[in-house]
């Protein structure tokens, strides 16, 4: 119903602006130059005064239209569904609705047929309602904008106007969604944080959530407040994470300089993206090259020379994350190290300098900022990895500086608090938003370092 | 090898301690000499075969329209157009007398003798101190600290800057006036000792209070460097030079005193753009 209702509203849209171009010719004369816009924009003008006002209340008749219906049809029958709780009038409605516009009855009263008649009558008054008001709008639309169609009228402004408005809502809707997603992950945690106290989920050394009814507190039904704390997964995720950097830093700074300043365009033009090609590797695809290729590596060289090495390890993970993170840092530092104006690197060369000293002196001091602010942007990429870490860290919340011992990380642990069944009330689970929460503030702060590392990098040249 | 390269080197110094400098036919010294240069970017040939003698303690000033190759001259002298992988260089540049293009001449070594300052002021984004002190340094001309912190001093002096800056050396070399860059650029450039300057158009980017005191330096200075300067100002060629070429497309039309050019040209070109006609 809403989308054939949405292709009529298309087809209008396509012929009232093929028709509003003919009458801008029209009521020119054929000469273009009376015109104040182009003909297209009364073309447009027409079909967003005919379109858009039913397209509008289209959507918003979809949206209001089932809660107005569920409402009327309780109001009307209030004896039937008197004394019913909340999951039950669900049941209740789900079935009239059934019996009335067809679908699976899970049993069938008196009651529920009456609500059904009352549903389907109410629907078919929706609908002429509906229709009629849809007719009006875009023949009303269609009959304001011909008559106001002349050589002087500013149509071009109207459909300017009319596409920013549009840009707009599309930008809010990714800001409203961001900021749902934050308030979401603030409220559970705080729910959260009325079991657990926040000092003892933050410097807490102990986690071993999956027994949170085990213990001191079992017997009152209360988690345990002393095993929610969250310093081993922090210690872990910063273990790997030094890890990767300490791969992907030197590897793709280097590779940056070298094909920024000593790279031939051809090989450039090969290397460059063969390099971002890793970017573009399925971290799952990291997760088992981690899990199975490294990790059983890096055990056996550690046997051969006499170390104890558990099978899944910081070092792997830490190796593997470190690659998937080379293009991240090499690409954005050539980027800034191109940046770095030409003359500069002439005027070093112009007295005497080498390449290896006008890059060491001049161009890397120049593009610091900018390769530091890749550097945090990498990290805070890493840090928010979860597939490799998933696969090739293990479960083990140790506290370590060992990278040849299993470790675990927030995100890991996100993960196998969320797997399998749920009860949204428990403190095991809601742990899992907590954490949500703790990784977003640090990747946050991460990345407002990092930007603003570049702003201070963009003053100096720009 | 490296026993015969060493031999190669020294038996190269040994003709140029030996040899007599190139004078000319009024027995000034040449100090930069150009035999039928050709230069070519890609395809396209941007000289034509140019002779050009530098004499020694003057100022040379190239003119000529835009495109016309005195800034591709001035930078095959110390071979900046190494840096752009199309360009190719034929013909013979002599500095005294080494091949500038000779396989063996060390383009660092090369560069510290023959120095650059741009069009545009280009300081690198460090204190004033660490601008000009970066060749010294690079070059290991400085014993200890305090010999460092004389070279610097002297490169200001004779640069006219350190009056301006002495008490602000540790601040960003970024952060002064244009003119004031501009002569830190030439500052940096003399810090080295080199027997040559080229200058590519120093003034164009300059007010003309701060261009008078870049051309008053270049005075001062060619008592003890050979100044070479691309302009596009002909009063400023004529002001500051002692002798000027002139350029035409890729060709050198005319060379010759300053005074002669401006007033009595010999070819009708020069001139036609000398007097305002095209360029």
């Amino acid at each position: 119903m809403f989308w054939t209702y949405a292709a009529l509203l298309l087809l209008v849209f396509v012929t009232a602006n093929v028709y509003g171009r003919f009458r801008a010719m029209q009521v020119a004369g054929h000469q273009l130059s009376a015109l104040h816009s182009r003909p297209s924009y009364h073309g447009g003008y027409l079909a967003i005064l005919a379109a858009l006002p039913a397209f509008v209340l289209l959507i918003a008749w979809a949206i209001v239209e089932p809660r107005l219906l569920d409402t009327m049809v309780i109001s009307a029958k209030a004896e039937s569904v008197a004394g019913l709780s909340k999951a039950e009038l669900q049941a209740f409605l789900r079935d009239a609705r059934a019996i009335a516009f067809g679908g699976i009855v899970a049993f069938s009263d008196a009651g529920k047929e009456q609500a059904a008649e009352v549903f389907s009558s109410l629907a078919q008054t929706s609908f002429i309602l509906k229709t009629t008001l849809i007719i009006a709008l875009v023949a009303g639309g269609l009959w304001y904008g011909n008559r106001t169609i002349t050589p002087t009228m500013r149509a071009r402004h109207f459909v300017e106007r009319t596409v920013m408005a549009l840009l707009i809502l599309c930008s809010a809707v990714a800001i409203f969604t961001t900021i749902g997603i934050v308030l979401s992950l603030i409220f559970e945690s705080l729910m959260f944080f009325r079991q657990i106290p926040i000092l003892d989920f933050v410097f807490g050394t102990h986690w071993s959530p999956q027994s949170a009814f085990e213990g001191a507190g079992a017997e009152h039904g209360e988690a345990n407040t002393e095993i929610f704390g969250a310093i081993p997964l922090l210690v872990g995720t910063m273990l790997i994470t030094a890890i990767a950097i300490f791969v992907a830093a030197p590897v793709g700074l280097l590779s940056a300089i070298y094909l920024s300043d000593y790279a031939s365009t051809p090989v450039r033009a090969i290397a460059k993206p063969v390099l971002e090609i890793l970017a573009g590797i399925p971290t799952v695809v990291y997760g088992f090259f981690a899990a199975l290729t490294v990790a059983p590596f890096i055990r056996g060289w550690g046997e051969s020379i006499g170390l104890s090495v558990s099978s899944e390890s910081a070092l792997a993970a830490g190796l593997v994350m470190g690659i998937m993170i080379i293009p991240f840092v090499s690409s954005l530092s050539d980027d800034v190290i191109n940046a770095v104006p030409q003359s500069l690197r002439d005027g070093s060369a112009g007295l005497g300098a080498t390449k290896s000293e006008t890059i060491r002196r001049v161009v890397l001091p120049a593009a610091l900022p900018g390769i530091v602010s890749a550097l945090i942007l990498a990290i805070s990429r890493a840090i928010g990895e979860t597939m490799i870490v998933v696969m090739a860290a293990g479960l083990a919340a140790n506290i370590t500086a060992n990278p040849l011992e299993a470790v675990t990380t927030v995100t890991v642990q996100i993960v196998t608090l969320l797997v399998g069944d749920q009860e949204f009330d428990s403190a095991k689970t809601l742990a899992a938003f907590a954490l949500g929460l703790l990784l977003f503030c640090i990747t946050l702060a991460l990345n407002i370092f990092a930007l603003r590392v570049v702003k201070k990098y963009r003053e100096q040249y720009d | 090898m490296a026993l015969e390269m060493t031999t190669d080197t020294e038996s190269a110094m040994d003709t140029t301690m030996s040899a007599p400098p190139a004078v000319s036919a009024e027995g000034e010294t040449l100090k930069m000499r150009g035999r039928d240069v050709k230069v070519f970017y890609g395809d396209k040939q941007a000289l034509h075969g140019v002779d050009l003698d530098v004499r020694k303690n003057q100022v040379t000033a190239l003119i000529g329209p835009s495109g016309c190759g005195k800034s591709t001259f001035l930078r095959c002298l110390n071979r900046m157009n190494d840096t752009i992988d199309i360009c190719r260089v034929q013909g013979d540049i002599l500095l005294d007398n080494d091949d500038v293009y000779d396989p063996r001449i060390d383009v660092v070594e090369l560069r510290a003798r023959v120095g650059m300052v741009f069009q545009k002021p280009n300081p690198f984004p460090k204190s004033i101190f660490e601008n000009v002190a970066y060749g010294p340094r690079i070059h290991g001309l400085a014993q200890g600290k305090s010999d460092l912190e004389d070279i610097v001093a002297s490169s200001l002096q004779r640069a006219g800057l350190f009056e301006e800056v002495k008490d602000r050396l540790d601040e960003p070399g970024t952060g002064l006036s244009g003119g004031q860059q501009q002569r830190l650029c030439i500052a940096r450039a003399i810090a080295v000792s080199p027997e040559v300057i080229l200058m590519d158009e120093p003034c164009s980017a300059l007010d003309p209070i701060a261009t008078a005191k870049v051309e008053e330096l270049m005075d001062e200075l060619r008592q003890n460097y050979t100044i070479v300067i691309v302009t596009h100002s002909m009063q400023q060629a004529a002001r500051v030079s002692q002798r000027t070429a002139f350029f035409h497309l890729g060709n050198l039309v005319e060379e010759g005193l300053t005074n002669d050019i401006f007033t009595n040209p010999k070819d009708q070109r020069t001139q036609d753009y000398i007097t305002g006609r095209f360029g």
